[in-house]
């Protein structure tokens, strides 16, 4: 039994997923079940931070440092995409018991994908997690916008794990071993074919993110999924997946760290640049959040570009004020309705501060924090970035980055602007669903009070950034 | 004897027809499907050539994890499809636009 303690969670996960499967066959209690995932879930962030650092299956899972916070990230990710379920699901007629086991189980695979340290390992939390959200796009069978998202969805999610897995498969026949260990043990520069494997894997992680040039799925899929698994798409598989790519470079060719950083600053520059003058346009507030996630992408990855222990831990102080931001804002979007109808347009927003002021308050900081205006936490969250940055001597990112936040800050002031200043045209049902507004209240609150405790958050960063150097 | 050198043309061969078959073709879906089973199938001539002539396991088990996975994708690919066809009436590529913006 002892060789299964390390994948303790994961295992426990897994078993609950599949029971539920059986109890959702004979009880029609949708209640029941998404209760049940809840608990499994919180047990299983439990069991990942009381787990002791160690490497299983013949080092192919590192559970270390690093992964356990990337894993209580992904965990509290998937708890928060359950909660958002629970309080639409009968507006948004997608009454299915299966969503919170398919959760459950893209959630396994995104653990396994943050301690994986092995290629192997590394394609099947990969291909665990995308099978499963390729489904969760479709959930809404019924509806032509969500069918059509999961198949775009598939099309492009499997080409890109069909790339990744072309340079994973370099990788290997030029280095002779599937251990990221063992490959950075055997890595040389000069090697054009392992550089080939590296671009490729590049290629597809910058898909699973959706950085530009790999990101023409995100706004579609954003917008044709239900709310609940947009919300779920913003949050866990964008940890989960830089964290994968950050394990993948740091380990594994830390030595041709010039060769792989060229590529992390051109996907930066690229997604930063292009999701803050794409946003402009955009009518629709979940294609508006998916350009945003692109956006916050590649700020994310000038974390990763430095290379620096400062870069993983300002990387790691990101994707959390990130997914906290998040949680948020798409509990607020599940909340824009009335009588049952979800309002997606900016312009339905305008003049809801007349009505329902106090709403207003908490979505401009929401969204203040997401442009990154201080004393909110999504200001330090950038702050930390650009400081790492600039250590490393990244000049070019951290300007490039600051003025894209300038024009990106266009687009959220915006949708203030509509709120406070428009003529109230609809009337809102407000927080009608208790859970909703647990999730908005304490991620308004974090925000705001980020600026007076950052020390918390940073030390965790830099436990996590210890497990690399 | 044929070389490492061979293998690895004949799968990238492969590779680039499957990538070129997504986004040349314009009229079916199921051939995209058809282009994504080729780059993986290349990607498994890849694998099992390294491995041979690396003299190393690991490659062709790798291999079979392609191989298991290649298979379930098909079939949530086509899952996908048919909720498709039944909500849009047809699985034409150029008729996949309504979300758009």
């Amino acid at each position: 039994m002892n060789i299964f303690l390390p994948i303790l969670p994961e295992l426990s996960i897994f078993i609950s997923a599949v029971l539920l499967l059986i109890v959702g066959l004979f009880v029609k209690n949708i209640k029941l079940i998404i209760n049940l995932a809840i608990i499994t879930l919180i047990i299983a962030i439990i069991l990942v931070l009381v787990q002791p650092v160690q490497s299983a299956f013949n080092n192919s899972l590192t559970i270390d440092e690093f992964s356990k916070i990337a894993k209580t990230l992904i965990l509290i990710g998937s708890l928060a995409s359950i909660v958002m379920y629970h309080s639409s699901r009968e507006d948004l007629n997608i009454n299915l018991f299966e969503y919170p086991i398919l959760i459950l189980l893209a959630t396994i695979g995104m653990m396994i994908m943050v301690s994986a340290n092995d290629l192997i390992a590394i394609f099947i939390g990969l291909e665990l997690q995308s099978l499963t959200l390729y489904v969760l796009a479709a959930l809404n069978r019924n509806h032509l916008a969500s069918s059509e998202a999961g198949l775009k969805y598939f099309l492009l999610g499997a080409l890109s794990s069909g790339l990744l897995l072309f340079g994973l498969s370099y990788i290997y026949g030029f280095t002779g071993n599937t251990n990221l260990n063992l490959i950075s043990t055997t890595v040389t520069s000069g090697n054009i074919g392992l550089i080939i494997g590296i671009v490729f894997v590049c290629s597809g992680i910058a898909f699973k993110v959706s950085a530009v040039p790999f990101h023409m799925w995100t706004p579609d899929v954003y917008e044709g999924a239900p709310t609940p698994v947009t919300a779920f798409f913003a949050l866990a598989p964008k940890v989960a997946a830089i964290a994968l790519a950050v394990r993948f470079l740091i380990v594994g060719f830390s030595d041709i760290a010039f060769d792989w950083q060229q590529i992390i600053i051109f996907l930066s520059i690229a997604s930063m640049v292009f999701a803050a003058f794409a946003a402009i346009a955009q009518k629709n507030i979940k294609r508006l959040m998916a350009y945003s996630s692109i956006g916050h992408v590649g700020y994310a990855l000038i974390g990763l570009a430095c290379g620096t222990p400062q870069g993983i831990s300002s990387l790691v102080i990101y994707l959390s004020i990130y997914l906290i931001m998040n949680i948020g804002v798409f509990s607020f979007i599940l909340s824009m309705k009335n009588k049952g109808e979800y309002y997606e347009n900016i312009s339905d927003l305008s003049g809801l501060y007349k009505t329902h002021p106090y709403y207003s308050v908490v979505i401009t900081i929401l969204m203040f924090s997401l442009a990154g205006i201080p004393p909110l936490a999504g200001f330090f969250g950038k702050f930390y970035i650009f400081i790492a940055a600039i250590e490393s001597n990244l000049l070019l990112l951290a300007i490039v980055g600051i003025l894209a936040s300038v024009i990106g800050a266009f687009y959220y002031l915006r949708i203030i602007k509509v709120i406070y200043f428009d003529e109230s045209k609809n009337s809102f049902d407000g927080f009608s669903h208790r859970s909703l507004g647990l999730l908005t209240h304490p991620s308004a609150i974090l925000i705001l009070i980020f600026c007076l405790y950052p020390l918390p958050l940073i030390k965790i960063s830099n436990y996590a950034a210890s497990s690399f150097f | 004897m044929i070389q490492l050198e061979q293998f690895l043309i004949l799968s990238s061969l492969i590779f680039s027809i499957g990538v070129i078959g997504i986004f040349l073709n314009r009229k079916n879906v199921i051939i995209i499907l058809m282009s994504i089973e080729l780059i993986l199938l290349a990607v498994n001539i890849n694998l099992v050539s390294f491995s041979y002539f690396l003299g190393d396991l690991t490659g062709q088990i790798f291999a079979l994890f392609v191989l298991t996975v290649a298979a379930a994708e098909a079939a949530i690919g086509l899952a996908i499809l048919v909720v498709y066809n039944r909500n849009a009436g047809n699985i034409e590529i150029e008729n996949i636009n309504s979300l758009k913006g």
